[in-house]
């Protein structure tokens, strides 16, 4: 094998298992639940970086591990929940439902990925120049689908005012 | 070269440049603090370690130096009875990786013009993000004080490490967008273009004079520096998020605050002072645009270490001056002055450029 190889087996088997910790153990203070997360983004930017997308990982980490899940970890800590106040997780429908799907996403993979391996060859992989920089994804951003750009500012300005209208209902 | 080659290149650049150099700044900065608060009290400050007698040069320099070392390598590790015992001892070592890793992106030395093909032999790796990388890790920083202020399992502690997360957040921000102004005006996000591009045209203090004030302010605040210093206030939180630590994981959390603030400086030094840019001298380049290496490189990098402790040093004049924040000062000068201001910077720089051009 390979050396890419053999690094892009150990990112994916960590980033499988990483995102296993994150809802596996039962009972578990949360805190553990995020901090597997944030290695899982890791791992997940890793593989980014073998894909030659090297703009794409750092945002990964940037936005994700560095920001939205400080969040994630700020509000854990200031709730601090004791094991009493979680409460015992009930086995019902919704696990069952859960992994159904699971088996469902790995049984559809498996045939996608048994499909489409062989029509992938060598010649078509050859990548543009300048792929992954900031260059080119701006040139994405703000040429070929700026509307959609747009649209996706005037939703987060949205979010952003609902938030607050929620946060100061009693203005 | 070969990947092999490449990554045993990076790392034996990345030990030299990290342990050669930046752990020492960062613990000569350790003393110079202490006689910077003391000048700025009136006091005389640490005078009684000297180690070749008092006549000997750099002599109470480095008896201070040796003497911090002992003293945090024989004090009792204590950890306390209650606390989570991995991520109390995780806690330092998640602190001082981002701090290291900072340094990755920085150059303190010429290299090739922009465009031009060749190695930097001053910087470790020549991303194409640039500073992007430095901004993705020292967004990571914030775990270390927040979980070795949980794993501790004590009050003062826990608030220490919840002002952190918000604080570093809030000001992460601001900090950010007052580099955009640069990356506009330079067309790069690499440093080494950026500091090229202020030797053609001006420093970029002259260009962007209200992003250099912001980007001082908010670099304090991710510092955790008085004004600042909310998440180890003294008088209110005993020592804040590491106040439960003790002996050498306490010296690896300080270590890698001052690592921090001079990679900031850096930072600062390379997008608004010019970087290793003599004023008024011209680096040479030969043809293919790799500039002629000799002692005119080696003054350059000098004047890059000068300009850092200068911006060190007003750090600290501000920090000895200026008196603690409240908290709800603090959130509201984040939000409501600066993130604003630094907007209009960018908008104000967008207008300007696109006249010009």
């Amino acid at each position: 094998m390979e050396f890419i190889q053999i690094v892009f087996w150990l990112l994916a088997a960590g980033a499988i298992l990483t995102s296993l910790m994150v809802v596996l153990p039962r009972g578990r203070n949360p805190l553990y639940g995020a901090l597997a997360l944030i290695l899982s983004f890791f791992f997940v930017a890793g593989i980014y970086v073998l894909l030659v997308a090297h703009t794409m990982a750092i945002l990964q980490i940037l936005v994700y591990a560095g920001a939205i899940m400080v969040l994630f970890t700020f509000v854990i800590m200031l709730l601090n929940l004791s094991k009493r106040e979680l409460g015992e997780e009930s086995k019902n429908l919704a696990q069952a439902l859960g992994v159904g799907a699971v088996a469902f996403i790995i049984i559809k993979s498996i045939i996608i990925v048994d499909a489409s391996a062989d029509s992938v060859g060598g010649d078509n992989l050859a990548l543009p120049k300048g792929f992954g920089t900031i260059e080119s994804i701006a040139d994405q951003m703000f040429h070929r689908h700026l509307l959609s750009f747009e649209l996706i500012a005037i939703l987060l300005l949205v979010a952003v005012i609902g938030a607050v209208v929620l946060a100061k209902r009693t203005l | 070269m070969s990947v092999g080659e490449l990554i045993l290149f990076g790392i034996i650049k990345f030990i030299a440049i990290v342990f050669g150099w930046v752990m020492l700044v960062a613990t000569v900065l350790t003393l110079m603090e202490r006689k910077q608060s003391a000048f700025m009290q009136n006091r005389v400050g640490p005078n009684r370690a000297f180690v070749f007698g008092k006549k000997f040069p750099l002599s109470a320099f480095i008896g201070h130096l040796l003497s911090d070392a002992l003293k945090v390598l024989v004090k009792e590790d204590f950890e306390p009875p209650r606390a989570n015992k991995w991520l109390h001892l995780l806690g330092p070592g998640i602190a001082v990786i981002p701090a290291w890793l900072l340094w990755v992106v920085i150059p303190f030395g010429p290299g090739p013009m922009p465009g031009a093909e060749g190695d930097h032999p001053f910087l470790i790796a020549n991303l194409n993000v640039g500073v992007l990388f430095m901004f993705a890790v020292m967004s990571l920083s914030v775990y270390g004080a927040t979980l070795g202020a949980w794993a501790s399992n004590s009050a003062y502690s826990l608030l220490g490490g919840l002002r952190t997360a918000a604080q570093m957040i809030s000001y992460e921000v601001t900090l950010g967008l007052n580099l955009v102004g640069v990356f506009m005006i330079f067309g790069s996000t690499r440093l080494n273009d950026i500091i090229w591009g202020q030797g053609q045209s001006a420093w970029g203090i002259f260009l962007q004079p209200v992003g250099f004030v912001l980007f001082l302010v908010a670099s304090i605040a991710e510092t955790k520096r008085a004004p600042f210093d909310l998440p180890e206030a003294e008088s209110e939180l005993a020592a804040g998020y590491f106040t439960e630590y003790s002996s050498m994981r306490f010296a690896v959390y300080s270590l890698g605050e001052f690592i921090g603030i001079v990679a900031v400086a850096a930072v600062a030094v390379c997008c608004f002072l010019g970087g290793w840019q003599i004023p008024w001298v011209e680096t040479p380049v030969d043809a293919s645009g790799v500039p002629i290496y000799g002692w005119l490189t080696v003054a350059q990098i000098a004047i890059f270490l000068f300009k850092m402790v200068i911006f060190i040093w007003l750090q600290m004049q501000i920090r000895w001056t200026l008196p603690r924040f409240r908290y709800d000062q603090l959130m509201k000068l984040g939000w409501l002055y600066l993130l604003p201001l630094s907007l209009l910077n960018l908008v104000v720089t967008a207008i300007i450029m696109y006249a010009v051009r």
